[in-house]
C-alpha cells in the first residue's frame, strides 16, 4: 500500500492505482479525454500529465502507478498552460461545430473546452476531409470529429474482439475506419455500439431516426405504437439529471403517450413471451432429447450476427425464439391489431432500446415480417428517446406516472429482468423449473447468475437433474466459453454447458451501445439493481404465472413452440461472411 | 556440417589462420556498390580466371570511408596491404597487370590519408576486413571468441558484471546503461525471455547500422547471444528495416553459417546453452525504432508506442522481459568479453565509455563513417576527420537526427558525450552528424526536420500528432515571411507543449530542432519576420536577386531566361531587376557566368 503525497495531501492506495485514481481518491479531478474506467490507458490524449517534485519529466496520470513517497503536483501554473495548449492543440483538428452535433451538451472535448475557459482558437484549423460512413444504419462514422483518443478501437479489439474498427493512415492523416478502409457494414461489425457508447465526441454516434418517428407520428393516418426495453426504464433519467437506476416506468408511459403514441407497449411483455418459447425449447432439448444442447440464448441482435459471422458451427444451438422487442412487434400488428380492428397495414410500430444494433435486427431476415409487415418499423436509443422528450418539451423529471396499454404492456418480474446480464437466464430457469416439474422455484432468486463478472458458471439443480450454466456479456467473455464448447467437440466429449445466456454488451442491455454516455461499473451496477427491484415490487415473478400471457396464448397462439407460435415467434440463421465484397 | 564445440572451434580457427594467403579485397557495402563495387569485384574475378592467379578475391563491408568507394585492398603475402581508392574496372586491369602480377604499386591510385590515424576503429575495423558473407573468415579473425568465453568460463552474473566494468551505454539514441538494461530482464522471473535487435534505423543522413549489419553481422549475432545468455533468453529477433535488403540478406546468411555450426541452436558450443534467432522486417515507419512500437511490429499490430514503464525489460514482446538493444550497442558487446569490460572502460571519457560510430554527411569534405573515442570535440571530427566545408565556412552541425539539435561551431570544443550534447540542447541519439555551412539556412533546418517528423508521427498522441504539424505550419509561415511575433510564441508554446506531453521519445525530442535553432539562431527567425529576409539565401520565396554592377559584363543572359520579364536594360546600360516582378525562380543566377548575380 504506497502512501504518497498528492498537492501536499497524504494519500494511500492499493498498490498498482494510477496516480489519476488516487487522486480522484482525495477529490483531485485530473483531466482526460482518454482514459475510460472500462478500458486500460490507452495515454493518447496527452491532457493528464502531472508533475512529480524532483523530476523534470511530466507524468501521465492515467498510466503511471503511484508510487511510495511520490510527491505529485497536478495543478500548477505550468501545467494549467500545457494542458490548455494541448486542448488547443486538439481543438485545431476538430470542427467545434458543437451545434449541429450529436453530442452538443454531452461531448467530453466541449465540457473541458467550456472548463478551461477557451475563448478563442489560436492555432489554424485543420481538418480530416474524408466521409462520413453511414452504411450500417445503426451507428455513423464522422472521422472529422475523431480525436483519435483510441476508446473505440481498443472497445472493438480488446473488449468485443471484433476487430471491425482500426487505425488507419499515419501521423496527422490518421483516422478511425473499419480495417482496410471499407465501409463499416462490409466490416465484420456487429453493431453492437459500445464505440459510440465510449465516444467522447460526436465521432461515432448513433444513426438517428428520430426523424423518421415524428414524420410517423404527425401522419395520422398511421398508428402508432410503442414499446420500451427493460433497461431503458433504469437508464433514460440521466439524461435528465435524475437518480442513478431509478425506474421510470410510468414516466416514460406518460411521455410515449404525450409525444402522440396511440399504443404503449412494454417489452417485458414480449420478455414473458420469450421466455415461454425460450423455456419450452430447453425442456424439450435437456429433458426430450429433440435438439443440441447447450441451448444458446438469441435476445441480443449483435450476438446473433457475431455467431452468424465468427460461430457458424454452432448455429443449431440457437435458440430459435424471437427477440422480445421482435415478438411484441409481431404481436401488436397480428393478435392486438385483430382485437383492436386496426389494419395491420396502418399500424407502426416502434421499439425503445438500449441497442444499436436492434435497427439492424428489425430488417435482418423475412422473419422479421411475420406479420405481413414489418414487425418493427424502427427501433430507437435510449439518447434518441430522450432526445425526443425534450424536443417536445415535456417536463419529464415532474411527469405523473401512467399505466402501460393492456395486454401487451402487462408483464412480470422476470420479464423485466431480461435488461440485466444473467436476467434472460433467471427469467427462463424460473419457467423451465416449471414446466420440468410443475411447481415453481421457492427461491425465486438465482443469484448465481447476476453480478457483473465476465463469465458466470453454475450449475442448478432441477429435479435432480443437474443443469450446467454459463452466462457471458462482453464479446471477449463469450468466445471463452464458446471455445470451451468447440474444444470439448473436438476432443469428442460432451459440451461442459446445457443453457448459455449470451449478451454483446458489458453489463447485459443495461450497459447497451444506445444507453446514455459515461458508462461505468458503477453505473451498471445501479441499473441492473433498479430493475431488480421492480422485480421485487411486482407481483408475480414467473412468466408462466403471468394471467395475460395464458390469456395470448388460450386466445390466440395456442401451445409454446406450436405451429402458430413457430410461425410469429421464432426464426432463422444463417452463415455470414466477415468481409462482404 | 559437424556442430562446433569449444574443441572444434578453437581448431578450426587455428587452422584458418594458417591458410590465409593473399588477398584482393572489394568493399561490396551499399555505399561501395552504388559506386561500382560489383563490376569491379566481378572484373577481378574475371582476371583471376584469364590469368591463373594464385589470390583469393574477398568481399568485405566498409569501415567508413565511403567517400572514396569503390575501395579496393590488396596484399599479396595476407600481411601488408595497399588500399586503392575510387576503383574502376579499368583500373582493376591495372592492379591486375602491374600490382598483383608485377608487383608494381600503382602509387597514384592508392588511398592515402591522415585523418584514418585520428580515428579509434574499434567496431568498424573488422567491417572493412572479414569477410560478411563467410563465418570462416570471422571465426579466423577472433570471431566467436567471446561466445565460447562467456559460455564455457562464465555465469550470468559474472557477464553482468563485467558489462558493468565496461560502463556501456546504449548507443541508440538514450545512453541507457547496457547492463541494468539487461539486469533488470535477468532479475524477472519468466518462462520465456528476447533478445530484440534493434536494426530500424530511421534519422536522415545516418546509416552506421547499416554498414554493421552489412559489414560484420556476426558480430551483432555473437552479441545477441551473449545477452541471451546473461538475461536468460533463449530466443532473440533481428528487426531490420525492409530498406536495408543487403543486410538483411547478409544476416540471414549468417544466422544461416552459425546455426550450421551450431553457434546458434540447441546446446550451443556443448554448453546446454539454446538460442534461437530470427528476422523481422520493418516496413519502414520511423516511429517502430521506438522500443514499445517495434514490439508492438514485431507482434503484429499497428506500430504504435505505448505507455512506460512497464518497460519492455519488465515486460516487452509478448508481455515477456525483453532487452533491446541497438546494432551498435551489440556490436560492442563481442569486443567487451574478448577484451575485458576494464579494457574497454580506458577508451572514452567518464561517463561515456567506448567508441562512437557516426554518420558524418552534409557540407563537409570527406563525407562517411568515423568512429571515435567518446570524448573526442565535434571540432575533431568535423575539421580534423571531415577536413571541413568546400569554399566555404562551417556554421553549426546537426547531432542526433530529428530529434537532436543543432549545435553552433561556436562550441565546437565540446567533447562529444552523452551529458555533454544534451547540455547544448542536442543528442548525441544514433549518431547521425549533418555538417552545415552558411548557406544552410536555421529555419530551413527546423523545417526539414519537422517536416520528416510529421510525416513519420505515429498518430497516436495528440501532441505528437498535432503539435508537429502544427509547428510545420508555423515554420513554413516564418520561411516564407508571412509570420509575425505572436506566430513565433505559438510555435514555442507548441514545442514546450510537446516536449512535455507527447507520449514517447519520437514525439518528446521532435521540437528539438526547432527549440535548438531557436537558441542559438535566433536573429535568423527573427530576418524572417521582420525583414522578410533569409540570412542564407536559402528560403526560396524570400530570395532577392540584384546584379552587382562592377561585376556585371553586360552580355544578356539573364534578360533572355527570366520568365516574368524582372529584368530591364540593354547591353550598353547594364540590368536591373525588379522586385516587385520578381518571382525567385532563380534561372539568372543559374545563368550567370560571371557571379554577377547576388542571390540573398
Amino acid at each position: 500500500m504506497p502512501k504518497a503525497i498528492i498537492n501536499n495531501k497524504e494519500v494511500i492506495v492499493e498498490e498498482g492505482t494510477t496516480i489519476l485514481d488516487a487522486a480522484k481518491k482525495i477529490n483531485i479531478d485530473i483531466p482526460t479525454l482518454c482514459k475510460h474506467p472500462d478500458l486500460d490507458a490507452s495515454a493518447a490524449c496527452g491532457i493528464c500529465v502531472v508533475k512529480v517534485k524532483g523530476s523534470k519529466k511530466m507524468l501521465r496520470a492515467c498510466c503511471t502507478a503511484l508510487e511510495e513517497g511520490m510527491n505529485i503536483i497536478t495543478h500548477d501554473n505550468e501545467l494549467q498552460k500545457i494542458r490548455r495548449t494541448v486542448i488547443e492543440l486538439i481543438l485545431s483538428n476538430h470542427p467545434n461545430d458543437c451545434l449541429q452535433c450529436a453530442r452538443n451538451n454531452n461531448c467530453e472535448l466541449q465540457k473541458l473546452a467550456a472548463d478551461f475557459g477557451i475563448r478563442e482558437f489560436p492555432f489554424p484549423q485543420f481538418l480530416r476531409d474524408v466521409p462520413e460512413d453511414e452504411s450500417t444504419k445503426t451507428i455513423d462514422l464522422v472521422p472529422s470529429k475523431c480525436i483519435l483518443c483510441g476508446r473505440c478501437v481498443q472497445v472493438c479489439q480488446d473488449l468485443q474482439d471484433v476487430w471491425a474498427l482500426s487505425f488507419i493512415e499515419r501521423g496527422h492523416k490518421t483516422r478511425i475506419s473499419a480495417a482496410g478502409d471499407i465501409n463499416l457494414s462490409e466490416s465484420p461489425c456487429i453493431r453492437c455500439g459500445q464505440c459510440s457508447a465510449h465516444c467522447p465526441t460526436g465521432a461515432i454516434a448513433e444513426h438517428d431516426q428520430t426523424e423518421d418517428v415524428w414524420r410517423a407520428l404527425y401522419n395520422e393516418k398511421k398508428y402508432c405504437m410503442v414499446q420500451i426495453a427493460p433497461a431503458v426504464r433504469v437508464a433514460i433519467g440521466e439524461a435528465f439529471n435524475l437518480p442513478i437506476g431509478a425506474n421510470l416506468t410510468g414516466k416514460i408511459y406518460s411521455a410515449l403517450r404525450r409525444l402522440g403514441f396511440n399504443a404503449v407497449f412494454d417489452t417485458s411483455f414480449g420478455a414473458d413471451v420469450t421466455v415461454m418459447e425460450e423455456a419450452t425449447e430447453f425442456v424439450e432439448r435437456f429433458v426430450h432429447k429433440k435438439g443440441k444442447l447447450p441451448l444458446i440464448t438469441t435476445c441480443c441482435p449483435s450476438w446473433v450476427d457475431f455467431m452468424e459471422k465468427f460461430y457458424p458451427d454452432m448455429i443449431d444451438n440457437f435458440s430459435s425464439s424471437k427477440s422480445p422487442h421482435e415478438m411484441l412487434g409481431v404481436l401488436a400488428k397480428t393478435y392486438f391489431a385483430q382485437k383492436n380492428k386496426i389494419d395491420p397495414k396502418d399500424m407502426y410500430m416502434v421499439s425503445i432500446m438500449p441497442c444499436t444494433s436492434k435497427k439492424y435486427e428489425i430488417s435482418r431476415s423475412n422473419q422479421m415480417y411475420a406479420s405481413g409487415y414489418q414487425d418493427v418499423d424502427t427501433s430507437l436509443t435510449t439518447r434518441e428517446l430522450a432526445r425526443m422528450i425534450k424536443q417536445a418539451g415535456i417536463d419529464f423529471a415532474n411527469l405523473e406516472e401512467e399505466k402501460a396499454d393492456n395486454i401487451l404492456g402487462d408483464y412480470t418480474g422476470a420479464g423485466v429482468i431480461f435488461g440485466a446480464t444473467g436476467g434472460v437466464m433467471e427469467a427462463a430457469l424460473r419457467t423451465a423449473y416449471f414446466l420440468i416439474t410443475g411447481k415453481n422455484f421457492k427461491e425465486v432468486k438465482y443469484n448465481d447468475v447476476r453480478g457483473l463478472e465476465g463469465v458466470k458458471e453454475t450449475v442448478v439443480n432441477i429435479a435432480g437433474e443437474k443443469v450446467r450454466i454459463a452466462i457471458a456479456h462482453g464479446m471477449g467473455n463469450v468466445e471463452a466459453v464458446l471455445n470451451k464448447i468447440r474444444q470439448a467437440l473436438a476432443e469428442g466429449k460432451k459440451p461442459p454447458y446445457d443453457f448459455i445466456e449470451v449478451m454483446a454488451c458489458p453489463g447485459g442491455c443495461i450497459g447497451g451501445g444506445g444507453q446514455p454516455y459515461g458508462v461505468t461499473d458503477q453505473l451498471r451496477i445501479a441499473r441492473a439493481s433498479g430493475l431488480y427491484s421492480d422485480d421485487d415490487k411486482k407481483e408475480i415473478h414467473f412468466s408462466h404465472d403471468n394471467p395475460y400471457i395464458k390469456q395470448l396464448y388460450d386466445s390466440f397462439l395456442g401451445k409454446p413452440s406450436g405451429e402458430k407460435a413457430k410461425k410469429l415467434l421464432h426464426t432463422r440463421y444463417v452463415p455470414r461472411p466477415l468481409y462482404k465484397k | 556440417m559437424d556442430k562446433l564445440n569449444q574443441k572444434k572451434i578453437e581448431e578450426l580457427r587455428e587452422k584458418l589462420q594458417k591458410q590465409r594467403p593473399g588477398f584482393v579485397k572489394v568493399g561490396v557495402s551499399s555505399c561501395g556498390i552504388a559506386a561500382g563495387a560489383n563490376d569491379v569485384l566481378d572484373r577481378f574475378i574475371a582476371l583471376k580466371k584469364k590469368n591463373n592467379l594464385d589470390i583469393e578475391i574477398r568481399k568485405c563491408g566498409c569501415a567508413g570511408m565511403c567517400y572514396a568507394e569503390p575501395l579496393v585492398e590488396v596484399s599479396l603475402d595476407g600481411r601488408d596491404s595497399v588500399t586503392y581508392k575510387e576503383v574502376t574496372p579499368e583500373l582493376v586491369e591495372k592492379i591486375v597487370k602491374n600490382h598483383i602480377i608485377s608487383g608494381k604499386i600503382q602509387e597514384d591510385y592508392v588511398y592515402k590519408t591522415d585523418t584514418e590515424k585520428k580515428q579509434f576503429k574499434l567496431i568498424l575495423s573488422n567491417c572493412g576486413k572479414v569477410n560478411p558473407e563467410s563465418i570462416n573468415d570471422y571465426i579466423s579473425l577472433g570471431g566467436y571468441r567471446a561466445v565460447e568465453k562467456v559460455l564455457i568460463k562464465e555465469n550470468r552474473q559474472e557477464v553482468i558484471d563485467q558489462l558493468k566494468i565496461s560502463g556501456l551505454r546504449g548507443r541508440g539514441g538514450g545512453g541507457f546503461p547496457t547492463w541494468l538494461k539487461w539486469n533488470f530482464a535477468k532479475g524477472v522471473n519468466a518462462d520465456k525471455k528476447y533478445i530484440i535487435c534493434n536494426g530500424d534505423e530511421g534519422d536522415p543522413g545516418a546509416y552506421m547500422d547499416r554498414s554493421l549489419l552489412e559489414g560484420n553481422p556476426h558480430a551483432i549475432i555473437e552479441g545477441m547471444i551473449i545477452a541471451g545468455f546473461a538475461v536468460g533468453a533463449d530466443e532473440g529477433f533481428f528487426y531490420i528495416r525492409a530498406e536495408y535488403p543487403l543486410a538483411i540478406s547478409r544476416v540471414q546468411k549468417a544466422i544461416d553459417a552459425a546455426i550450421d555450426y551450431g553457434l546458434l541452436g540447441e546446446n550451443i558450443l556443448d554448453t546446454g546453452f539454446n538460442f534461437n534467432l530470427q528476422i523481422r522486417l520493418g516496413a519502414g515507419a520511423f516511429v517502430c525504432g521506438e522500443e514499445t512500437a517495434l514490439i508492438a511490429s514485431i507482434e503484429g499490430k499497428r506500430g504504435y508506442p505505448s505507455p512506460r514503464p512497464p518497460y519492455p525489460s519488465v515486460k516487452g514482446l509478448w508481455s515477456k522481459p525483453t532487452v533491446i538493444n541497438n546494432v551498435e550497442t551489440l556490436a560492442n558487446i563481442p569486443i567487451i568479453f574478448d577484451k575485458g569490460g576494464d579494457w574497454f572502460s580506458k577508451i572514452g571519457s567518464q561517463n561515456s565509455k567506448g567508441t562512437k560510430v557516426f554518420a558524418l554527411t552534409g557540407k563537409v569534405k570527406n563525407s562517411g563513417l568515423v568512429e571515435v573515442p567518446m570524448g573526442t570535440t565535434l571540432g575533431e571530427i568535423v575539421y580534423g576527420i571531415g577536413g571541413g566545408v568546400s569554399g566555404g565556412k562551417v556554421k553549426a552541425i546537426q547531432t542526433g537526427g530529428p530529434s537532436g539539435g543543432v549545435i553552433p561551431k561556436e562550441y565546437f570544443d565540446t567533447p562529444v558525450n552523452y551529458e555533454s550534447l544534451q547540455k547544448l540542447g542536442s543528442i548525441m541519439g544514433s549518431g547521425g552528424m549533418i555538417v552545415m555551412d552558411e548557406k544552410d539556412c536555421m529555419v530551413d533546418i527546423a523545417k526539414f526536420y519537422m517536416k520528416f517528423c510529421v510525416e513519420e508521427a505515429c498518430g497516436k498522441c495528440s501532441p505528437g500528432r498535432i503539435g508537429t504539424y502544427q509547428m510545420l505550419q508555423y515554420l513554413k509561415k516564418i520561411s516564407k515571411g508571412k509570420a509575425n511575433m505572436n506566430d513565433l510564441q505559438l510555435l514555442e508554446d507548441i514545442a514546450y507543449a510537446v516536449q512535455r506531453t507527447a507520449l514517447c521519445g519520437l514525439g518528446q525530442t521532435a521540437p528539438n530542432p526547432v527549440v535548438s535553432t531557436l537558441k542559438y539562431f535566433r536573429d535568423e527567425y527573427i530576418a524572417h519576420i521582420k525583414e522578410q529576409r533569409c540570412p542564407a539565401g536559402k528560403c526560396k520565396d524570400l530570395a532577392k536577386y540584384k546584379i552587382v554592377e562592377d561585376k556585371c559584363k553586360k552580355c544578356g543572359a539573364c534578360i533572355k531566361v527570366c520568365p516574368v520579364e524582372a529584368i530591364s536594360g540593354d547591353k550598353d546600360k547594364g540590368y536591373k531587376i525588379d522586385q516587385k516582378k520578381c518571382i525567385q525562380c532563380g534561372k539568372c543566377f543559374q545563368v550567370c557566368s560571371f557571379d554577377a548575380i547576388k542571390k540573398g
